[in-house]
């Protein structure tokens, strides 16, 4: 299965622009307390711990912000810059989350843009890259 | 016509268990990584092996026939060599093929401690010639050496032709200014570099600033490349920033390139190279998995040399996981002699 081209409609961007974005982020940070609870992510939380994290979602138009705290992760509703930005269109994060895309390839065509601290960036890509859903039933969806 | 010369091992990088799984799954011969400290030349956050992680990752690739190496290539520093020194008491602990490494005086650890661990020589060691190969071999008993990316294809062959010594060459990945060992650009800007510290321009000292029109790269505050808006960036590393030199702003050392070897492939056989490296241990496991797919093909398909042509979609692969969105032979083709 590949992730098709596609970006989308500014019309749906403009509608999910005025939702709210708590729900969204609630699932992103729910999932990923999920994922460390199972040892699905190796991650060492306390490089992770008190730092804030954002991802724009450039053509949907929306932005999830959430923090991490302790052992786990939840939805950040301050107003403040956060320590890591990642923004890219929805496909492009699609790509990368399946491994049909290599991040760095994506940085360098300026399609993923990383923005704050790079050191932490570095470690959140890299914690992405080692997760191992062989196992999993994400496994089939993969493309490495 | 089939060369009679076996083909050569693909070695992939691993800079993770899902990387690791994705390069024997796509073809790679052999496979090798680093621990999660300075000893190795890719010590970036978050990237490379712990013990677990390595024991399940050799455990993988055994199973399936596969080959590990342990690269242990930086140089040991003064303050402190036990990290060195555990990490090769570690790698002939979880069994690995074989280690690589640049230090001299590691590598008499290694031969004293564990004679039955096989050892190559890093190209962080800067090995050029004959000379310095048979050096190691004879002091160490290296059976394999990793040729720095400076040498034309008739000088590897004449290396080749001159030792006993297996001979591993680059194929692809990106290419940097190619001191290997040597290069202290790095240090220049930050105070670290591959050889110390195990990383060139560490992570905490690059900031990137986007502004309206432009994408700038800053190491340690050091201006080093300013992006227009659609430019292909690259990795923030002194030797390709763009500089103001003689009132000219231009790469002053190195254009962003990747080094690719399809077009000489059955040359790199024909003359008798043991192993052809993919760079990359910093990569995903997407970059992993699409280069050595192209690689496998194109390798099994240059055992015929007569037929061999490079295939369109071998090129598409390696050239979309590209930096700087150009590629070349390097050193390799130097027809001006």
């Amino acid at each position: 299965m590949r992730v098709p081209d596609f970006t989308l409609p500014s019309s749906l961007s403009k509608l999910l622009t005025h939702l709210p974005a708590t729900p969204p982020a609630f699932v992103l940070a729910a999932g990923l307390n999920q994922l460390v609870k199972r040892g699905i992510l190796p991650a060492d939380m306390s490089l992770l711990d008190g730092r804030r994290f954002e991802v724009r979602v450039q053509d949907a138009g929306i932005s999830l912000r959430f923090s991490a705290v302790g052992q786990g992760f939840q939805v950040d509703r301050s107003t403040d810059e956060p320590d890591l930005r990642f923004t890219a269109n929805a496909a492009d994060f699609a790509r990368m989350m399946l491994r049909e895309e290599d991040p760095d390839t994506l940085f360098f065509n300026r399609k993923l843009i990383i923005e704050g601290d790079t050191e932490l960036g570095l470690i959140v890509k890299n914690l992405l890259d080692s997760v191992d859903w062989s196992g999993t039933p994400v496994a089939r969806f993969m493309a490495a | 016509m089939t060369s009679s010369r076996p083909l050569p091992e693909l070695v992939c990088p691993a800079g993770s268990l899902p990387a690791l799984k994705a390069a024997v799954d796509h073809g790679a011969d052999t496979v090798y990584f680093g621990l999660k400290n300075g000893t190795n030349a890719r010590n970036f956050a978050g990237l490379n092996f712990d013990d677990k992680t390595a024991r399940e990752g050799i455990r993988y690739a055994h199973d399936r026939g596969r080959k590990v190496l342990m690269a242990i290539n930086t140089y040991a520093q003064g303050a402190d060599i036990a990290p060195w020194k555990r990490a090769v008491d570690e790698a002939a602990s979880l069994g690995v093929d074989a280690v690589i490494l640049a230090d001299l005086g590691l590598m008499d650890y290694a031969v004293r401690t564990h004679p039955e661990l096989r050892l190559h020589l890093s190209v962080q060691g800067s090995a050029t010639n004959c000379e310095a190969i048979h050096l190691a071999r004879d002091l160490f008993g290296i059976r394999r050496a990793v040729l720095p990316r400076v040498l034309t294809l008739d000088q590897v062959r004449q290396v080749i032709d001159n030792t006993d010594v297996e001979i591993e060459v680059f194929g692809f990945g990106s290419l940097c200014v190619m001191v290997e060992g040597r290069c202290l650009l790095s240090s220049y800007a930050t105070g670290e570099s591959p050889n110390t510290h195990g990383v060139c321009s560490p992570a905490r000292f690059v900031r990137w600033e986007h502004g309206e029109q432009h994408l700038n790269a800053r190491l340690n505050d050091i201006l080093i490349d300013q992006y227009g808006k659609d430019d292909p960036a690259g990795y923030p590393t002194l030797c390709k920033g763009r500089f103001a030199v003689g009132g000219e702003t231009y790469y002053a050392l190195e254009e962003p390139t990747s080094l690719n070897v399809l077009p000489m492939l059955p040359e790199l056989i024909e003359i008798g190279v043991a192993a052809i490296k993919v760079e990359g241990r910093q990569r995903s496991p997407a970059y992993v998995a699409q280069v050595t797919r192209a690689l496998r093909e194109a390798l099994d398909a240059a055992r015929d040399s007569q037929r061999f042509s490079v295939k369109s979609n071998w090129q598409q692969a390696l050239g979309k996981v590209s930096e700087g969105h150009q590629q070349t032979l390097g050193a390799y083709s130097r027809p001006w002699k």
